[in-house]
């Protein structure tokens, strides 16, 4: 059914009893060309593809709990491609190409709302490394500039710029491209195309064995019985490196938890999404007024996936610096998130040394923003053989061969990316 | 939130504390670089249980070794560094 202002009236007239299901329930087959465990935005965006851009809908997508609750739900919406590293603002800049027509090629509305991305910065030096990180986006095609104080004043007029504050805004970073999708939507409009195409969606259904017969993937094994694939795409976050363990494949990850808040609705504050970078903290202010926060991971291992209170106050305190009218706000809601994060922080996305399982995983906290790239070159790689370019840098060989993308340069300490 | 049984200083809360790692045996210098990357990338693991170092910065400055699980936080051995190299 395509959504548009007539379904919307037709489907009033029946008291809104007549709406079919987003996802069609699945008779499941035997064997599948393409089997993708993880149905994140990730994974659902990979099913997309591989029907919408190669006509392959031979494809189940598995995942042990519901439709984009993992990850995909548990981000702070925001998407932005202000990197440094070439491989880093390859993919990410073309996932917000991508971002800008997906609601429309969805039929599914995603609230794309590229209302800009402020990225602050406290000293000269580090104002310094942002013009540089800026030119590398201007020469990759990317629209930003860089804005002095009266300019974050006029943009911004909440933002506390007091020069005796403990770590004064000297600059700032502006991608005007950058902004905020309502990050289950993702999930729910890829899971609706996909399934309109013909792909199998079936929830609540963990993989417990991978089958591997002479070095190539033959069979996924689950409570609802064993499936036959011709290639998998491992594309689970936190159950990413166990899952490859059931196929004798070690993943240099780390499993992370980071932490998001919202405060209490009020009136419009914010227009821009804000990035503070004197410990971490960016903020950004959803469609009812609340104010959505997140932080840096809580420093260290940890599956538990409930958040430590001092990273709480350290996120909150940051928050406080940038604007300090959130004092007289509460906090609504906090929840937490399992991430896992490589050696060099950056993803791993490509071939294993097993034939026919691929992966995508390693995206810390950082893997929502290029959910729709991510999508469209794995579907590529799954349809064809070749690696697609913008994953060369991605793949898993790389820690063997010393060709890191540290984009922080903090070595292979995961808990610091 | 982590409570942090300090060997030399008794519990005290996660904030005190600078965060360090695994446990790692560290190859020679002069090893081959398979053998550092076996170290440095794949020694991490899957288990629920991790062998860690922590730095006591907000009381006895002294590194301790930590056994705590992942998934509860809960530390069932603490005692003090010797390998300060391992760091």
């Amino acid at each position: 059914m395509k959504y548009s202002a007539v379904t919307l009236l037709r489907q009033a007239l029946r008291g809104q009893r007549k709406w079919p299901p987003i996802v069609a329930p699945a008779q499941l087959k035997k064997n599948y060309d393409v089997i993708i465990i993880g149905a994140g935005g990730h994974g659902l965006a990979s099913a997309h593809y591989l029907a919408e851009n190669h006509g392959v809908n031979d494809v189940l997508v598995l995942d042990s709990g519901w439709i984009g609750g993992g990850n995909t739900a548990r981000n702070t919406t925001i998407v932005r491609s202000d990197y440094l590293l070439e491989a880093s603002f390859a993919l990410k800049n073309f996932a917000l190409q991508l971002w800008a027509s997906l609601s429309q090629d969805l039929n599914f509305n995603l609230m794309y709302s590229p209302r800009g991305y402020l990225d602050l910065a406290h000293s000269d030096g580090e104002l310094e490394h942002f013009m540089l990180r800026a030119n590398a986006m201007l020469l990759g095609g990317a629209e930003v500039s860089i804005l002095n104080r009266s300019e974050i004043a006029e943009r911004e007029p909440a933002i506390d710029l007091d020069r005796n504050a403990r770590y004064p805004i000297s600059g700032a970073l502006f991608q005007p491209d950058g902004g905020v999708v309502r990050h289950d939507a993702v999930a729910w409009g890829f899971a609706r195309s996909a399934s309109a195409r013909g792909i199998h969606i079936q929830q609540n259904c963990p993989v417990t064995g991978l089958t591997v017969k002479a070095n190539r993937i033959s069979a996924v094994t689950t409570p609802l019985g064993e499936f036959g694939a011709n290639k998998l795409l491992i594309s689970a976050a936190g159950a990413s490196a166990s899952l490859a363990r059931m196929a004798g494949i070690r993943l240099p990850l780390e499993m992370i938890n980071v932490q998001a808040f919202v405060t209490e609705p009020v009136k419009p504050v914010l227009d821009s999404v804000v990035n503070y970078n004197a410990g971490l903290c960016y903020i950004s202010q959803s469609d009812k007024g609340e104010l959505v926060l997140g932080g840096a991971t809580d420093g260290y291992l940890s599956q538990a996936r409930r958040g430590g209170f001092a990273r709480i106050e350290d996120t909150l305190a940051r928050a406080l610096q940038i604007f300090p009218f959130l004092a007289s706000l509460r906090l609504m809601r906090h929840w937490s998130g399992s991430a896992d994060i490589p050696m060099d922080g950056n993803a791993i996305i490509g071939a294993t040394p097993v034939d026919g399982i691929f992966i995508n995983c390693g995206w810390g906290y950082a893997g929502f923003k290029a959910t729709p790239a991510v999508g469209w070159s794995m579907a590529e790689l799954l349809a064809g053989d070749a690696i697609p370019e913008l994953l060369q840098p991605f793949a898993l060989d790389r820690f063997a061969s010393g060709d890191l993308i540290d984009d922080a340069g903090l070595g292979p300490y995961p808990w610091r990316h | 939130m982590l409570l942090i049984p300090c060997p030399n200083c008794g519990p005290r809360d996660e904030s005190e504390f600078d965060y360090g790692g695994r446990v790692i045996a560290l190859p020679p210098l002069g090893a081959a670089s398979d053998d550092w990357h076996q170290v440095l990338h794949l020694s991490c693991d899957t288990d629920r249980r991790v062998d860690e170092h922590w730095y006591h910065a907000g009381g006895c400055e002294c590194w301790i070794r930590v056994s705590r699980d992942l998934f509860s936080h809960e530390i069932s051995e603490v005692a003090a560094s010797t390998d300060e190299a391992s760091k």
